[in-house]
């Protein structure tokens, strides 16, 4: 039995030597798809100036609010403020015209007079405070309230931009004006109450901060290779499902597959082989993108993967990732009738399954029943036991039970496998 | 497909049995049964007193099947091919390697040993088929139209092979649309149509009771009608 295990691997490893060119794909683009993915990842969270992005400010109001958006959009190091377009101050119509053409992002509209239908609104709000306190000069004859409507600050968006820069961008700007609403009350207080202009502490009362794990006294701080690393290794160990299905289907249309059937050697040993086979190329795959994530990732501007003391830990996830891969894969060659069913289907449902797994979106930011479909995908096993790892300080013991549901799929996969068959030759 | 229904056959040790019928008379079913490639329903088989359900594995080891496609891996040489094959009835190391050699030299393969099936002609592919499904000196070999589209040359070697295995004690069961070849190739005939034997005996016999026969062709057409049988 061992020896005829031992030949099969043979044999899928002389195959796979012949196809050189389907050696190359399977080893290069993966560290393609790697390098690629983190390079486009890690600038995207990088405030380098050379990638600065460029707005729009259309200011009607000229006053210190729109002075003060001004200079902290600029202070942000994220946007290049832009006021003029061919040497002509901006209107809104221009502005608006821009965006919606995708030639901007963002425009931001300051309407005419906030700044001082803001001070004038504080100074109403603030005056009838001390008033209801009695602190107002009795002989002052009381100003006429002016009726202010609200003010609105508009942002015209790009179409194409996704949500969460929307997102990220509306959230800064709201804190944004805030943070100059909460200064203009405290000025007109002092300036009411006749205080110097000290004598309120204007900063934030409530800071935040941030507490990382630490291993050894040393915080892990997660970069952008320690999350897209794990991600796209597990990305590219799935896409071994293609190259076995079609190494399945190809067995069975050239008719091996019938002639191994007439031999004395069980399907647990045929298949057996090939899960030993493609085994050893999801693990080398995973070896050469983990070094390429640790020695080339520094060379070309990006940061290096951190898995000191984790590499034994990270390469049982691998393997056991690699085998769920290996059962779909197996279970997916048996199926189909010709690689032109189980290639398109392989790739698609390789994307379904990072999809759902989590390794675009993560789960927590995911619908409830989404949620619970994610938690049924292996890619999500797989990669919550890489994060658990890599991210969270996990010992063997914290990732059994990600482990054995990788290793359930690859059971229930090839039993599922071996009983369609079976079924198949029935007549 | 037809199914085989109420189905009985024997061969005796030592024959070469033609099993002989037109598309779809169930030829394939019954040889799939018999090699173990399809489960079926009902019914029983045995091959040299053992029973199939009981026995398969032990069957296996004594059965050599030649499919009718050439069931090879093209990007491996013929050598590669058969040492693997070979491997999986057991057999290894220096015997094995000496056996493909012998029976490539045999079949006129040996200088091509080391070239891809690939790169072969349908002859050539033919004969490593056959090599494939006889490494392991089987008691029974099945063949499933082992010289369909080949050269003469090609098909009589295989032919005089076939004949010096059967004298070596191998008994051969074989399906066939040549059917001169059969005439003169094989000890008996079954003719099958829809799941039934319509007819079993030497070749000989076959023709001399059918009437106005005068080669197996006739005997044939005269059991299963000249009706077309396109078979989907």
């Amino acid at each position: 039995m061992i020896y005829k295990l031992f030949m099969s691997i043979q044999k899928e490893l002389l195959l796979l030597k012949r196809d050189f060119g389907g050696v190359v794909i399977l080893f290069v683009m993966p560290l393609i798809l790697i390098i690629t993915v983190t390079l486009i990842q890690d600038s995207a969270f990088k405030t380098i100036s050379d990638s600065k992005i460029p707005i729009l400010l259309v200011d009607y109001d000229k006053g210190n609010v729109s002075q003060t958006v001004f200079e902290n959009l600029k202070k942000s190091n994220v946007f290049t403020v832009v006021t003029k377009i061919d040497d002509k101050i901006l209107t809104e119509v221009v502005a608006k015209e821009a965006v919606f053409k995708g030639k901007f992002q963002l425009a931001i509209i300051i309407p005419e007079k906030l700044s001082v239908d803001l001070q004038t609104k504080i100074d109403q709000n603030v005056e009838k405070i001390t008033s209801s306190l009695g602190l107002t000069d009795s002989l002052i004859k009381k100003k006429k309230t002016l009726i202010l409507n609200r003010k609105e600050v508009k942002l015209y968006f790009d179409p194409a931009v996704q949500m969460n820069f929307k997102n990220a961008v509306m959230s800064s700007i709201d804190k944004m004006i805030s943070q100059i609403e909460t200064h203009s009350i405290y000025a007109t207080f002092q300036d009411q109450l006749g205080e110097g202009n000290n004598s309120f502490e204007q900063k934030s009362f409530i800071t935040f901060k941030e507490i990382v794990p630490k291993i050894n006294d040393k915080e892990i701080i997660p970069n952008s290779a320690q999350h897209n690393v794990p991600a796209w290794t597990l990305f590219a160990i799935f896409f071994i499902i293609i190259p076995l299905s079609i190494n399945i289907v190809k067995e069975k249309s050239q008719g091996t597959f019938v002639r191994l059937r007439t031999n004395p050697v069980s399907n647990i040993i045929v298949l057996g082989g090939k899960t030993i086979t493609y085994l050893i190329i999801c693990m080398i795959q995973f070896f050469m993108m983990i070094a390429v994530a640790i020695f080339v990732f520094p060379k070309i501007g990006l940061p290096s993967l951190n898995v000191q003391g984790n590499l034994f830990l990270m390469s049982i996830v691998a393997l056991f990732s690699g085998f769920a891969a290996i059962g779909f894969g197996l279970l997916l060659g048996t199926i189909s009738k010709t690689q032109e069913q189980s290639a398109p289907f392989g790739a698609t449902s390789v994307i379904i399954l990072a999809a759902i797994g989590g390794v675009w979106v993560p789960i927590f930011a995911m619908s409830n029943a989404m949620q619970i479909i994610a938690k049924s995908s292996p890619m999500n096993w797989g990669l919550n036991a890489f994060y658990d790892v890599l991210l969270r300080n996990a010992t063997f013991l914290d990732i059994v039970p990600e482990i054995s549901l990788l290793f359930l799929f690859f059971i229930i996969t090839t039993t599922f496998a071996l009983l369609y068959d079976k079924k198949k030759r029935t007549v | 497909m037809y199914s085989l229904d109420n189905f009985t056959l024997s061969v005796n040790e030592g024959q070469i049995f033609g099993l002989l019928g037109p598309n779809g008379a169930g030829k394939t079913t019954l040889i799939s049964i018999l090699c173990g490639l399809v489960v079926p329903t009902s019914g029983h088989f045995s091959i040299n007193n053992l029973i199939y359900e009981a026995n398969a594995n032990e069957i296996k080891k004594i059965i050599g099947v030649v499919p009718q496609e050439y069931a090879l891996y093209q990007t491996l040489t013929a050598r590669e091919n058969l040492i693997y094959f070979g491997s999986m009835y057991g057999l290894k190391g220096k015997n094995l390697r000496d056996k493909v050699t012998e029976i490539l030299d045999l079949l006129g393969l040996l200088k091509y040993a080391d070239k891809k099936i690939e790169t072969f002609s349908g002859g050539m592919k033919r004969r490593v088929n056959l090599i494939a499904g006889i490494l392991h000196n089987p008691k029974v070999l099945f063949l499933d139209e082992p010289t369909v589209g080949v050269d003469v040359q090609s098909k009589n070697s295989i032919i005089e092979y076939l004949k010096k295995l059967n004298k070596n004690g191998t008994t051969i069961i074989y399906t066939s649309h040549h059917l001169s070849e059969a005439q003169d190739f094989c000890t008996e005939i079954a003719i099958i149509d829809r799941g039934i034997i319509y007819a079993q005996g030497t070749p000989k016999d076959l023709i001399n009771s059918t009437s106005n026969a005068r080669n197996l062709e006739d005997v044939f057409i005269s059991l299963t009608g000249k009706e077309l049988r396109d078979d989907i």
